[in-house]
């Protein structure tokens, strides 16, 4: 493997001042499943690697505090899947952490460093999105809450600055009750990238938030006000033409890996549709849970 | 620049002090330094499950961590299943059902298979072939790796 400084800052001062000080020389490495691989074959070759793992500030612990829950930026994929407070109020987040990767990857992977690749086929960017997620980063100016909506640019690039790390990521707790789901297309389970991955979430006021990734840079969120989506009793006729609109914000590359444009168009329809469906069903059953 | 680190590792229960070169992966140590053989090199890049490990009692993929990053760690590889020469109900019951082919991938699964076993020590075959879904065998052994593996889950205490 080439060969890089590796550096173990203690202390988040320690890590930004670093990060300041190497620029686009410094790589952050967190679960490291997707930084090992690019050190590996070449396409990242950092002077520095800085392991965020023991910094003092940053932990693993994904906690709910005052109608939020905070998912520190050493979490991994695993955790978020089974966690309670996660299951609870975000299910379609731990859907999505549940199918990224293999048991192995889940293991090591966390949610931060998934968001701060800016893979457009990050499995858990769609929930992240739709539940309004915001990326707390701190850098030498101090702290900032990024909304997620805000953060991914395109594929590896993200509105974080220069000496800019991201140490927890916080998601609101709904204040209305929700239904979602998160569905993606792969060649092969255990894993394969996704061809298509996508969320959607139906609140009992009849807004319905649909975010999808994989068909073009970036994950892209799309919110539905009329009140239709939402509808159980909405003809799938009426319900068309909005999806449409949504799904507008996709772009696919030609030049794609995994699956051609057409395909992914063809499947997100799919999967949006059927996961209006889901989100409505999954509402409606917790409607009866708690009636 | 630093080029090496010292770590320690407990490796199947022993400890180990090693000095490392920080861009070596446990992998590379594992095999290389400790000649723990093993573990299997393959993929490379997360995909194939043959040099998986137990860290702390998760199973990860050592071609994927730093050496470095495992510092303090307790690691357990397919070396540390077999007890005083004994094999394990689980190596036992791949050797049974035929799940050992050319036995490259076999490795990585007995220890995805062991992590597995501990957390659900009563899986369906479904959650099986789930939780191995990050190990590929190229013979094809899944239908006896699963058997191996719902065998060695009958055989354990209820």
């Amino acid at each position: 493997m080439y060969t890089f400084a590796y550096e173990r800052p203690a202390t988040l001062a320690e890590a930004v001042a670093l990060l300041d000080a190497h620029g686009p020389d410094a790589r952050l490495l967190a679960g490291g499943t997707d930084l090992i691989i690019r050190l590996r074959d070449g396409s990242a070759h950092p002077a520095v690697v800085i392991d965020v793992k023991r910094i003092a500030e940053i932990n693993s612990t994904i906690r709910e505090e005052n109608g939020t829950v905070t998912i520190g930026a050493a979490a991994v994929v695993a955790d978020i899947a089974t966690s309670e407070p996660v299951r609870r109020h975000f299910e379609a987040l731990a859907d999505a952490a549940a199918v990224v990767g293999s048991v192995q990857i889940r293991n090591r992977a966390t949610l931060a460093g998934n968001i701060c690749n800016a893979s457009p086929a990050a499995d858990t960017a769609p929930a992240l999105l739709v539940y309004g997620a915001a990326v707390v980063a701190v850098g030498p100016k101090g702290t900032r809450r990024i909304p997620i909506d805000e953060f991914f640019v395109r594929s590896g690039v993200t509105t974080l600055d220069r000496g800019e790390l991201v140490t927890a990521i916080e998601l609101p707790i709904p204040s209305h009750r929700t239904g979602a789901v998160h569905l993606r297309r792969t060649r092969r389970r255990g894993h394969d990238l996704a061809s298509v991955t996508l969320c959607c979430a139906v609140d009992e006021t009849g807004v319905t938030r649909l975010a999808y990734g994989s068909v073009g840079p970036r994950p892209v969120l799309r919110v539905d006000e009329s009140g239709t989506l939402a509808d159980p009793d909405a003809p799938a006729s009426a319900k068309a033409p909005i999806l449409e609109r949504m799904f507008a914000g996709a772009s696919p590359s030609v030049r794609s890996m995994r699956a051609g444009p057409d395909y992914r168009l063809a499947m997100l329809r799919v999967l949006g549709s059927r996961a209006v469906q889901m989100a409505i069903e999954r509402l409606a059953a917790k409607r009866q849970v708690e009636a | 620049m630093a080029c090496t680190l010292p770590i320690e590792i407990t490796v199947n229960g022993r400890r180990r002090a090693l000095e490392v070169a920080v861009h070596h992966t446990l992998l590379d140590v594992l095999r290389d330094d400790l000649e723990l053989t093993g573990t299997k090199e393959c993929c490379l890049v997360g995909e194939c499950g043959a040099c998986t490990v137990m860290v702390n009692g998760r199973i990860v993929d050592s071609c994927l961590m730093l050496a470095v990053e495992a510092d303090g760690a307790d690691i357990v590889t397919v070396e540390g299943l077999a007890r005083e020469g004994e094999l394990s109900p689980l190596q036992e019951a791949f050797l049974d059902k035929g799940a050992v082919q050319c036995g490259f991938c076999t490795p990585g699964q007995l220890v995805a298979a062991q992590a597995l076993l501990a957390a659900n020590p009563h899986p369906t075959p479904e959650e099986v072939q789930e939780g191995l879904s990050g190990n590929l065998c190229r013979c094809a052994c899944y239908v006896q790796i699963t058997e191996a593996v719902m065998a060695a889950a009958e055989g354990a205490p209820k």
